[in-house]
């Protein structure tokens, strides 16, 4: 397998409190990795290091034979890395069409060129493309911070699918989402996978849609790696039981 | 736009357009001074409305735009000369006090801007040997426009409402480029923005400094206007003068500027038969209108459609 994001021995330290401890994991080209864990186990903050939010206290982070630790969320972008938050993160005043036309018109000619460009950067037609694909034709022209908490859900997620990235980190994308969106959600990760080929690493609480989405899953506790392999085995790992349920 | 939209913007054009030869002097020079703030409260809407930042120093722009204009008139150059001389200079001054100022947000960065209005001030006030002091300079000459001299304050006026009108064509059509979406972007969620390649130090800096640009157009077409300045009609109440108008109009609307200074510049004359008590009237009726319509005057309009579904 060649690797394509390596994640080596990172260390996240808040004084005493370790929050990623010793964490390292690859991932190839257009792969999925689950990540789970209980709350606190250090997941989000592992993403964090991974996207320049925070530096990490030690250990390294490379994507495609590159040293991209400590990197800013905009070095990242460049290189290709998109991300969701485990929060709503959309453009509220914007409509549904302009918050993912900006979400891919950044890496279309410079920025002089994109001043003198159409008004829609000439990414009318794929983000009309992205709207059917995540069903959200008739609400396109609509404000989004004026939309539900899952039709948000979704152009958070499509907007992270619109550059065409070739890696991304997707925190929590069920959270808050109803069960019936849910299986939406992973068939529309699925077709993403299939036709953009980038790789996914997904931070999930819902066992079942990380279980059927993702051929590898790492479970975290206490910030560290407890279990990693394929759902099966981590899934029935004693440990990971009892992280989950207690003694 | 829609099509409604456009023709109410026209038609409200059309008939302030035809409105001053049945004004007084007075009257006429009230519409062109409108116009002026307009297009300092053009630029600060940029900065505050589309850009999310805050600034307390518009009022420094206009001054170092209106003081371009009246020195190097002065001198004998030319206003269509000394125009884009007085745009470029306060577009790089913006952006170096951006590199620092920005670093900071929200009311930190208004009272950096604060700081900057008052540094530009006591410059104006102190460096005498250019800018007369607290004398001021006097005797500035209304432009000439291709042969034409617009001394009369009715052609002065026309020359005036065009150059608003085509400053808020070329904001307009900044704000529809994907320059725009991003200044939007940058404003609703900065970290988001980044995570998708926005580079949000480059689009506030630019922003700032097109605002800049805008106030010291706006400055220009002042020192031209009243043919005498001094520091004090640009220190930090003016600047206050310039947020209320894209405040009361409804900050992040295009047209909301244009509101706005109708309310603060026209306000205060209409109320002028309240006598001694007008400015008391005025305050209360612009917190009346905060308290009412936080989202500004043109907020109404969004009321109206939700009261009506």
């Amino acid at each position: 397998m060649s690797v394509f994001l390596e994640v080596k021995d990172v260390r996240k330290y808040y004084g005493a409190i370790r929050a990623v401890d010793g964490v390292s994991f690859a991932l190839g080209p257009g792969e999925i990795v689950g990540v789970i864990g209980p709350n606190g186990s250090g997941k989000t903050t592992l993403f964090n290091s991974i996207l320049g939010q925070i530096r990490p206290t030690s250990g390294a982070v490379e994507f495609a034979g590159e040293d991209i630790t400590g990197m800013s969320p905009l070095e990242l972008a460049r290189r290709g890395i998109g991300r969701t938050f485990q929060t709503l993160q959309v453009f509220g005043k914007l409509s549904v069409r302009d918050n993912l036309i900006v979400a891919a018109q950044e890496f279309k000619g410079t920025m002089k060129s994109r001043l003198f460009a159409a008004p829609d950067a000439g990414l009318g037609e794929h983000a009309d493309r992205m709207i059917e694909l995540f069903r959200l034709q008739h609400v396109a022209t609509l404000p989004a911070g004026t939309l539900s908490y899952g039709q948000q859900k979704l152009i958070d997620i499509a907007m992270a699918f619109m550059a065409g990235p070739r890696l991304v980190l997707l925190d929590e994308p069920c959270a808050g989402v109803n069960p019936s969106l849910v299986d939406q959600l992973r068939e529309l990760l699925i077709e993403l996978n299939r036709t953009q080929g980038g790789s996914f690493v997904v931070i999930e609480h819902n066992m079942d849609f990380v279980m059927r989405l993702c051929p590898q899953v790492i479970c975290m506790v206490e910030g560290k790696v407890l279990a990693a392999g394929p759902p099966a085995s981590v899934q029935g790992n004693r440990a990971v039981l009892e992280a989950y349920l207690g003694n | 736009m829609s099509r409604r939209q456009t023709v109410a913007v026209v038609v409200g054009l059309a008939l302030y357009a035809l409105l001053p030869p049945f004004l007084k002097n007075y009257g006429v020079y009230l519409m062109t001074l409108l116009c002026v703030y307009v297009m300092a409260a053009m630029g600060l809407n940029l900065v505050v409305g589309y850009a999310g930042q805050m600034s307390i120093g518009q009022a420094a722009f206009f001054g170092i735009g209106a003081y371009h204009v009246a020195i190097l008139m002065k001198l004998g150059l030319p206003f269509l000369a000394v125009l884009p001389l007085a745009a470029g200079s306060c577009f790089v001054i913006g952006l170096l006090l951006g590199f620092p100022a920005l670093r900071v947000q929200h009311h930190y960065l208004a009272f950096a801007t604060l700081g900057f209005n008052v540094l530009v001030y006591l410059v104006l006030r102190n460096e005498q040997g250019w800018t007369g002091g607290t004398f001021g300079l006097a005797g500035i000459p209304r432009p000439t426009l291709f042969g034409v001299e617009l001394d009369g304050n009715l052609a002065f006026f026309y020359f005036t409402l065009a150059s608003t009108v085509v400053l808020a064509l070329l904001l307009a059509w900044l704000l529809r480029s994907p320059w725009g979406r991003a200044f939007a972007a940058l404003r609703d969620n900065p970290i988001r923005a980044e995570s998708l390649g926005v580079n949000i130090t480059a689009y506030t800096l630019l922003a700032f400094a097109i605002g800049a640009a805008c106030a010291g157009v706006g400055g220009a077409y002042y020192a031209v206007l009243v043919q005498y300045i001094e520091p004090s009609a640009f220190n930090v109440p003016a600047s206050l003068m310039m947020l209320l108008a894209v405040i009361v109009g409804g900050s992040g609307r295009f047209f909301g500027p244009l509101v706005g200074t109708v309310v603060v510049v026209l306000l205060p004359e209409w109320l002028r038969f309240a006598q001694n008590w007008y400015l008391m009237v005025f305050g209360f009726a612009v917190v009346a209108l905060m308290v009412w319509l936080p989202g500004g005057v043109l907020s109404l309009a969004d009321r109206w459609r939700r009261a009506r579904r």
